[in-house]
């Protein structure tokens, strides 16, 4: 029993190891963020046409550094936090294998750095996709592969406490609803890691030479299997973290159990099939493919996304509601803890994802429309919108929550906290909204020198673009600031925080 | 008391049931990612004729 | 709470009608944009090809090599230019240059090539703004109709190695 302390604050049993590896893992994901927010920083100050400041291989390291460090390093090593977090401290319970769990960090460190080594010393310049025959160092894909296989035991990890906690009956009937949701993200991990398996291996065998040739388009179906999945682990991470978020701050509770959990179900059936709007100009696929798999069910996840959209922000009002706010349409909205950081981030989450990620999502998702949107900057501003100004802000409200609760450390710098989400969330829906913008104009994504001054054709980029990289480049550095106050308040509440009894 | 013995005693719906069994859902999920995407893609890309001969 | 357990039979919970509303509401949506799709694939205009073939770089690379040759009329910043007949026309991403520069005729119809003959390249029409990707291993047939004249820019929107930033390409319609 000395592996447990009880919470002071909630009364959960908390089981230490558990404890530990979820400080760990959200200690490494910030270090993680740092990293590419920095990265972040030099990529915009480069967009801005009146700066351009890195040279164009610089410009692409870094590209492939930021995507490793934010979508891969950042987002899972908390979501190994978070999956922890709601199985063996929501459930009362022990953490199963707490030494597979440790292996798995390290597999994971090991190859995050592994990979970020080989990026920097200029063995990787190939974007995270790394699109054969584009061609890294060996090295590099064996870091992505033991990342991989650090990310599947998370899940192993994950499901086998979910087990010890039903037979040694730490719970009574069905998963809380986060708990639940969190299983549903450890699944969809499970499928998306499968494909990463499947794709990453023969990649890693052809850069060592024992292959000859890897079929492009075939690469570039299954690597979407693993890319866009994993996407789909982080929108079902992200709302469990929103009913977490709402629980901890107001209290609520979920208006339909029946109803949130069939929109968790729905995900879990049929949203990873969504991979295919990544292929949607491609040759190789036909159009019943294409249609059929960003068809109904896929919209069926779509769906589940409404339904969450409604859940969330109506168990919100019916919470404050009951604490008396009940004049007029809009006083629970004015009472609400506004000044709680967690709040306040899980409302930019919802706004940021449901209407600016989801919507230009479910729109680019048409085959149709992908022809004027694939791989313009418009698709950099909607992913920007989901797992930055979603899922992203999102974990940032979670962070809040597990420094006093897990790290049992007050805030530091608390003024600072309070205005962090809004300084972060006003630059992310700025740099989103204008990188849409520029788009729509036919901006290049990954793209060092939109004035094409060494290209054959000196193309005359439209004006309109132009000036809104300027104000895309206002709101990215807004955001890095407000990126920056996060790591800032974390780090300090670390090293300085005043314990909490 | 009686009806609280009775809600108890009550089975659980088989919806209920379904949603509660984690391997299930994982199961479904993996087999519709797998058939309907993955493994149907690679199919059309295997199928996928030879150009003809183009001469000028 | 959602951060706990349940009450033991909540599938019985009823649904209330607000609830009940908004999720057929979504419903009709999501139907409704489902839809659209096939109705836009059998009535619109403009759908992605699903015409393709397997080809290898170095095959593809000739074909278009023996196609400049045959119908070159000029040079251009070092690119040949062709101005062929109405039929199969041919382009090719090659690092860092799209190859050749087509003249072709407004109101004509032509079946466009498109493959790369080493990385992964993004074909993107200038400014029409039309994107569709050139995959090696893999000949991508559009067929196009031209209706405004003038001149178009290619550009390389995949990455597709240090020079990508410098891949350009031009359609030259009369
Ligand atoms: C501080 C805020 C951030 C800024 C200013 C920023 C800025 C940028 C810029 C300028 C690009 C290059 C776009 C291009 O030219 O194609 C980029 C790409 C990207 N960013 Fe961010 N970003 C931020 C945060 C994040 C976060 C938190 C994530 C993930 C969780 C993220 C994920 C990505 C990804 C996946 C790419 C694409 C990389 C690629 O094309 O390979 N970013 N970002
Ligand atoms: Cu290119
Ligand atoms: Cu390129």
């Amino acid at each position: 029993m000395e592996d447990f302390r009880v919470c002071p604050a909630t009364g959960l049993k908390v089981h230490k190891p558990a404890e530990l590896l979820i400080k760990i893992n959200a200690v490494t994901a910030i270090v993680f963020i740092l990293i590419g927010g920095l990265m972040a920083l030099l990529l915009a100050l480069t967009k801005i046409p009146a700066i351009h400041l890195l040279p164009s291989d610089l410009f692409y390291r870094f590209l492939t550094l930021h995507g490793i460090a934010m979508l891969v390093a950042w987002i899972i090593f908390f979501e190994a936090a978070i999956l922890y977090f709601t199985s063996a401290v929501l459930l009362n319970c022990r953490l199963a294998a707490v030494k597979v769990a440790w292996l798995a960090y390290g597999l994971m460190l090991g190859g995050a750095l592994m990979a970020a080594v080989e990026i920097l010393i200029g063995n990787a310049d190939c974007m995270f996709t790394s699109y054969p025959p584009l061609q890294a160092h060996h090295l590099y894909y064996l870091g992505v592969i033991l990342f991989a296989v650090g990310a599947i035991l998370v899940c192993c990890v994950f499901f086998g406490t979910l087990a010890v906690a039903k037979h040694e009956k730490t719970y009574e009937g069905s998963l809380p609803l986060v708990t639940f949701g969190a299983a549903a993200a450890a699944i969809i991990a499970i499928v998306t890691l499968a494909h990463g398996a499947i794709i990453f291996v023969p990649t890693w065998l052809w850069a060592l030479g024992v292959i000859q040739h890897i079929d492009a388009p075939a690469y570039r179906l299954i690597f979407w299997g693993f890319g866009h999945s994993s996407q789909q682990i982080n929108v079902c991470a992200m709302v469990a973290v929103w009913y977490l978020i709402a629980a901890v701050t107001v209290g609520a509770k979920p208006v339909n159990q029946r109803v949130c959990r069939t929109a968790f179900v729905l995900y879990i059936l049929f949203i990873d099939i969504a991979s295919e709007h990544h292929i949607l100009v491609d040759p190789g696929f036909s159009a019943a493919h294409k249609a059929w798999n960003t068809g109904y069910f896929m919209h069926l996840a779509v769906l589940a996304s409404m339904i969450h959209a409604l859940a969330v922000p109506s168990a919100i009002e019916i919470a404050l509601r009951k604490k008396g706010h009940t004049q007029g349409y809009f006083e629970w909205l004015k009472k609400a803890p506004w000044g709680n950081p967690s709040f306040s981030a899980m409302v930019w989450s919802i706004a940021g994802f449901g209407f600016l990620g989801g919507i230009t999502g479910v729109t680019f998702g048409t085959e149709q429309i992908n022809i004027i949107a694939h791989n313009t900057w418009r698709i950099t501003g909607h992913f920007h919108s989901t797992v930055v100004a979603g899922t992203t802000m999102s974990f940032m409200g979670l962070t809040y929550i597990v420094l006093p609760l897990i790290f049992r450390k007050e805030v530091a710098f608390p003024k600072l906290a309070k205005f962090q989400p809004h300084v972060f969330g006003v630059g992310i829906w700025t740099m989103a909204i204008f990188m849409m913008f520029s788009g729509s104009f036919g901006m290049p994504r990954r793209h060092w020198d939109i004035t094409f001054s060494d290209a054959a054709f000196s193309i005359p980029f439209d004006q309109t673009a132009m000036m809104a990289l300027h104000i895309f480049g206002v709101g990215a550095i807004i955001a890095v600031i407000g990126g920056g106050m996060f790591v800032l308040v974390s780090v300090a509440t670390l090293l300085i925080g005043k314990d909490i009894k | 008391m009686i009806e609280e013995s009775k809600k108890a005693e009550e089975k659980i719906p088989y919806w209920q049931v379904f949603y509660d069994d984690i391997m299930l859902l994982f199961f479904l999920s993996a087999a519709i990612t797998f058939i309907s995407f993955t493994v149907w893609g690679l199919m059309e890309i295997g199928n996928t004729p030879v150009m003809p001969d183009y001469t000028f | 709470m959602a951060i706990t357990s349940p009450e033991r039979l909540w599938w019985k919970q009823p649904v209330c009608g607000q609830e009940k509303l908004w999720i057929s509401i979504a419903l009709v949506w999501c139907i409704f944009i489902t839809a659209i799709m096939p109705y836009w694939h059998f009535f619109g205009k403009q759908n992605p090809s699903q015409e393709y073939y397997r080809v290898s770089p170095v095959k593809y690379g000739a074909i278009v090599d023996k196609f400049t040759a045959k119908h070159k009329v000029g040079e251009e910043a070092g690119i040949p230019v062709v101005d062929p007949p109405p039929g199969d026309i041919f382009i090719a991403g090659s690092q860092f240059v799209w190859h050749p520069i087509l003249k072709l005729k407004s109101g004509r119809t032509y079946r466009l090539h498109l493959s790369s003959t080493d990385m992964v390249h993004g074909f993107s029409v200038y400014p029409m703004n039309m994107n569709f990707m050139a995959v090696p291993d893999m000949d991508y047939v559009l067929t196009i109709q031209p209706d405004k004249a003038g001149e178009f820019f290619i550009i390389c929107n995949e990455f597709c190695g240090g020079g990508h930033h410098t891949m350009t390409g031009k359609i030259i319609v009369s």
